[in-house]
């Protein structure tokens, strides 16, 4: 496991690492772009055009108020609308556990963007399955914090689970990372042993191209 | 758009302001108008803040809605109590920074504001037009604005701004002179009047023309239609308003007495705040214009001008990056009208920012001193300021 404290001002260690996959003045859409963070970053040290979706109004006023063009809407209906290919990269950093058809987004995804940037935590952390297997309730951990009857998350997905998923539709995976990290902080490290069981987090680069 | 009077809070005012004219199409130049005649020559009232900077490139045009004038900001005297109608929005260290930018603001042809309109004089008869005047409509009085911007040496508008009626003249400009736009912040409007605002427009106009002093709009030597203009204004706050906010301000609270009088003078608190606001209105406002203006926005359709029926179509004739903003409580122009833009914008692959501003004040609450609204109009300025100007 190899420590790290990327440089740049407070942004979340998996965001740090997101924006490390993106070359400079690539076209950028952030779905579920909270107040922006990433795609300032992306903006002042990589020269991207970025732009963002996000449904909660004074997340979309702070976003504005930082000069990101950024609109306020449902990120599953407001994908419709764009051309294809409108940019290189989309991005769905921890929200995917959070949409109804996961499916759906993730191929409106790739017909706007050239390649999707998808991260979620992960089910099968050793955390989870130790507490469903000795306590028997649902699993109640710092990445999903919520219980059963008022969780935002409402799918259960582990690292296995999408790459399974990616194979089966078919779309190719490009870079995995499996990362340790608490989702507020900068720090984290990459998990490269055994990452199904001690990762919290994966962050995936997806294409549909061959 | 109603008037609120309120000084603002935070910030400075950009002080004593002077209002202008600038006069064009003087015969045989007139300006030839969509419906066929030709009008001039035309002068405008207009008001300018700030300092335009050496490369021309930091104006920002400010358009306003139905009943509004060229003076946005500031007082026009030492003894003036009364701000212009924007005054929380413009000036130093506000939402749009009368340091950093040129403010420029424009009355619109057909008002009676200052500019050529049904209450001046044609110059053919030298009494007023009254209905002489012509029908006008948001791409004439856009195109008579535009020879304002041309005297003023300005190539470029770093952004067009403009609420309600005033949005729709965002929009004109957008489409109509794309290279001189770079950026757009069309507020609480629409690409055009849904059936319920061109009904309330109708109801609202025939009110004046139902006053017997209206007289086929030749009035300006007797009495005034004044009933029936403060009764089209009545109308109209109503739909600037909201449920919520008149549940807030109002509610059923009596006015001046705590039981009813069992007769018909003014009880509710709202009615006599409508009464208050007509009579206001009359003192200031010409019933003609009010025909010619709400008449403009009714014709307004962004889509069948421009795009042959198709909203993508219009938008793709613009080049400038927008920021749309609508209010909850507006049911005037609702959120899902602005949406139709957003949507239109991203389909042209154009750069878009949208916000829904939580708001209780209905249609007019773009009027109202509001941080999230100034905060974002500041943003959204700095960024293209950013990209275009330098």
């Amino acid at each position: 496991m190899s420590s790290m404290k990327l440089p740049g001002k407070m942004m979340r260690f998996d965001l740090h690492l997101i924006a490390s996959w993106i070359e400079p003045g690539a076209r950028v859409l952030d779905l579920g772009c909270g107040e922006g963070s990433l795609l300032e970053y992306l903006i002042q040290h990589k020269k991207v055009v970025g732009s963002g979706i996000e449904q909660n109004e004074s997340r979309v006023a702070k976003c504005i108020e930082k000069g990101l063009s950024v609109l306020q809407g449902d990120i599953n209906v407001e994908i419709e609308d764009y051309p294809d290919d409108s940019f290189d990269y989309v991005i769905l950093s921890q929200t995917l556990q959070q949409v109804y058809a996961p499916d759906e987004l993730i191929r409106a995804m790739l017909r706007i963007g050239n390649k999707g940037i998808v991260s979620f935590p992960n089910f099968s952390h050793w955390r989870v399955r130790l507490q469903l297997l000795t306590s028997g309730y649902a699993p109640v951990t710092r990445q999903l914090p919520y219980q059963w009857y008022d969780t935002p998350n409402i799918r259960v997905i582990t690292l296995k689970d999408f790459r399974k998923f990616a194979r089966e539709v078919g779309y190719r995976i490009l870079k995995e990372v499996a990362i340790d990290a608490q989702s507020t902080k900068r720090a984290g490290n990459i998990v490269r042993a055994m990452p199904d069981l001690r990762a919290n987090y994966g962050i995936f680069l997806i294409t549909d191209h061959c | 758009m109603s008037e609120y009077t309120q000084k603002d809070s935070q910030g400075h005012s950009v002080g004593i302001v002077e209002k202008k004219l600038h006069t064009s199409a003087e015969p045989p130049g007139e300006l030839e108008l969509e419906c066929g005649r030709k009008l001039g020559p035309i002068t405008l009232a207009y008001e300018t803040y700030g300092t335009l900077n050496a490369e021309k490139n930091n104006a920002v045009l400010i358009l306003h809605a139905l009943s509004g004038d060229a003076h946005v900001a500031g007082f026009h005297s030492a003894e003036d109590e009364k701000p212009g109608w924007w005054d929380s929005m413009v000036g130093p260290e506000k939402g749009i920074d009368t340091n950093k930018y040129f403010v420029v603001c424009s009355n619109i042809i057909g008002s009676c504001m200052g500019s050529t309109g049904p209450c001046a004089i044609n110059p053919k008869t030298v009494m007023p037009y009254g209905l002489e005047f012509p029908v006008v409509t948001i791409g004439d009085m856009v195109r008579a604005q535009k020879t304002l911007i041309d005297a003023l040496g300005i190539k470029r508008l770093l952004a067009v701004v403009g609420g309600s009626v005033g949005g729709m003249q965002v929009l004109e400009w957008c489409v109509r002179y794309p290279d001189m736009v770079a950026a757009a912040i069309p507020l609480a409007t629409t690409t055009r009047h849904s059936a319920l605002a061109i009904a309330f427009n109708e109801v609202a106009r025939q009110a004046i023309m139902a006053d017997p002093h209206w007289n086929n709009g030749d009035y300006y030597f007797g009495d005034r239609p004044k009933t029936g203009l403060a009764v089209a204004r009545m109308i109209g706050h109503v739909t600037y308003l909201s449920d919520e906010s008149m549940r807030l301000k109002f509610g059923r609270r009596l006015q001046d007495k705590s039981d009813f009088s069992f007769s018909f003078d003014p009880e509710f608190q709202v009615e006599s705040y409508l009464r208050h606001q007509g009579k206001r209105f009359v003192e200031r406002f010409d019933a003609n214009a009010f025909l010619y203006i709400t008449k403009a926005a009714d014709y307004f359709d962004l889509a069948k001008q421009y795009g042959g029926g198709s909203m993508v179509e219009a938008f793709s004739k613009m080049d400038a990056r927008f920021l749309i903003v609508s209010f909850t409580s507006d049911w005037l122009y609702p959120t899902y009208q602005s949406r139709e833009m957003v949507k239109a914008i991203k389909k042209t692959g154009g750069d878009v920012s949208f916000c829904e501003i939580e708001a209780e004040w209905g249609h007019d609450a773009f009027l109202i001193p509001n941080p999230r609204l100034s905060g974002i109009i500041g943003g959204f300025l700095y960024r293209v300021f950013n990209e275009t100007a330098r």
